[in-house]
């Protein structure tokens, strides 16, 4: 099967400063890729040079099309954005079936987002993005600053949503156990170098992975 | 009392001009951190246009929507073509940039309609409008074409998607991108709105400065004043303060004449009213720079 987004050659620029050379790597359709690595390594980086947010050189194609030139917002738009939808039934539908997800953002429909709990602005986040009708998700530490059992849970809700939707999802974490459970594939990133990729099992279980991100 | 009821109506009927072109500082202010100094000479121009198709033969109003509307396509071309290029140009160049806007336009109006003052009609009728002795027909009109003016703005911008869709941009332009904003089209969408929300106060203040290519000078310092006083960042707060610096400085005025009256000594009349929006200017900068209703922006270094 093709590749639903293929990077190649990555560079990306903050001013003068580079902070990824040569990051490639590729995610199949349907499925869970991780991207691992310290902090300062370039994983939110690489989130922010595929939607085009930095500058940035080398290959980019999404769905088999370059997406190179693309400003961001219609990167955004080729999984077509919810709020220019004009049919309100439609909108109404789709808002249903992400509550079905997401039954915890129901309750709190009356609530203002800022309002929420870490983890309900979590969920939402993620909920809003499912409105778009997304192929492709990029998610950018979806853990961050929750408690240990909203992780798990929205975890499982990533993998419902995966499973079900159909969405394709490139994960960028801190929890290294977490998300080489979730993911079928995983790229390890050092100092904006890929130094490692293979499926998850086998990441998880290399030696040096195991000793610097996984701590046993 | 009739006479302080008098001022305080016409103050507010200038205060809702003020209002129009606050809102429309503000409108770009808010987006591009940047303030419109030709805003004024750009609802001047739209002015000169409507009063171009009435002589051609066209009814007040439908001038006046057609001037609107051709002001709103003015503004977007604005955007798009002069100010798009200058996107990351520092901050002087735009200012440069907005002042040759401004000769440009007066000097543009002054070669095409010549610098010799027009009248300008008032399309509000004579009799039965205002209340007699209040508030005069071209007055009260005024105060009505702008609310109205201002409540469509309003529910624009509070209940359409392409409303959300603007305050997004001009809130955090980077997200608003990630959710699939076209966040340069709204920025030209916000200078078309404030071109038009400008032709808007041109037109309905020409009948009483009359229309020539300085028109709007006085009126712009008035604006900033106003948009200062709600706080620069707040088009509610602009509007408002368009209100209420209308009224004082009418306020300051009639309180001068008093003391002219009773004790003969002149200190403030309606000579000073242009002093009083520079005084305010002054005053909120130094007393509270956010305004009445701004936030003090606190900027981590």
């Amino acid at each position: 099967m093709a590749a639903l987004l293929e990077v190649k050659g990555l560079k990306a620029f903050y001013g003068q400063t580079q902070s990824l050379y040569d990051v490639g790597f590729e995610i199949e359709t349907g499925g869970i890729t991780t991207l691992l690595g310290a902090n300062g390594a370039g994983k939110t980086t690489t989130l922010r040079a595929i939607c085009n947010m930095v500058r940035r050189e080398g290959l980019v194609r999404f769905d088999g099309k370059d997406i190179k030139n693309m400003p961001t917002e219609e990167v955004v738009r080729l999984r077509i954005a919810a709020y220019t939808r004009k049919n309100k039934q439609a909108v109404r539908d789709e808002l249903d079936r992400v509550f079905t997800y997401f039954p915890r953002l129901k309750e709190r429909v009356q609530q203002q987002a800022g309002t929420l709990s870490g983890g309900e602005q979590q969920m939402l986040a993620i909920a809003r993005a499912l409105m778009l009708g997304p192929r492709l998700m990029l998610l950018d530490e979806p853990s961050f600053g929750l408690a240990p059992l909203i992780v798990v849970e929205i975890f499982r809700i990533l993998r419902r949503i995966n499973e079900e939707e159909k969405v394709s999802i490139l994960l960028v974490e801190q929890n290294a156990a977490l998300a080489l459970d979730l993911a079928d594939h995983a790229y390890v990133l050092e100092t904006g170098h890929v130094v490692m990729s293979g499926p998850s099992s086998v990441v998880k279980n290399d030696e040096n992975i195991r000793k610097s991100y996984l701590g046993y | 009392m009739e006479q302080f009821l008098q001022q305080v109506a016409s103050g507010l009927a200038n205060g809702a001009i003020y209002a129009c072109v606050a809102l429309a500082l503000v409108m770009i202010y808010v987006s591009t951190d940047h303030i419109n100094f030709a805003q004024g000479e750009m609802a001047m121009f739209s002015t000169y246009i409507s009063w171009q198709l009435m002589s051609w033969g066209l009814s007040f109003w439908f001038a006046f929507i057609l001037a609107v509307l051709l002001s709103f396509v003015m503004g977007v071309v604005i955007e798009r073509v002069v100010l798009r290029p200058l996107h990351n140009a520092p901050v002087l160049s735009i200012v440069v940039v907005f002042i040759g806007l401004l000769a440009i336009f007066n000097s543009v109006a002054g070669a095409i309609w010549s610098y010799l003052i027009k009248e300008y009609p008032s399309p509000f009728p004579k009799s039965s409008f205002g209340i007699a002795g209040v508030i005069g027909p071209h007055q009260l009109g005024v105060v009505l074409v702008t609310l109205i003016v201002l409540g469509l703005l309003f529910a624009f911008f509070r209940y359409t998607p392409l409303g959300l869709a603007m305050r997004a941009a001009a809130q955090n332009p980077q997200m608003a991108r990630l959710v699939g904003v076209r966040v340069d089209w709204m920025l030209a969408l916000g200078w078309g709105l404030a071109a038009a929300v400008g032709a808007v106060a041109g037109i309905m203040v020409a009948h009483i400065v009359y229309l020539d290519p300085n028109m709007m000078a006085g009126i712009l310092l008035y604006a900033f004043a106003s948009a200062l006083v709600g706080g620069i960042g707040n088009p509610g707060g602009a509007v408002l303060g368009g209100f209420i610096v209308g009224v004082l400085e009418n306020m300051v005025a009639f309180a001068g004449n008093l003391i002219e009256k009773t004790t003969g000594v002149y200190i403030i009349g309606n000579g000073e009213k242009l002093t009083v929006a520079l005084i305010i200017v002054i005053f909120v900068l130094t007393v509270r720079p956010a305004g009445l209703f701004g936030r003090v922006v606190v900027k981590r270094v």
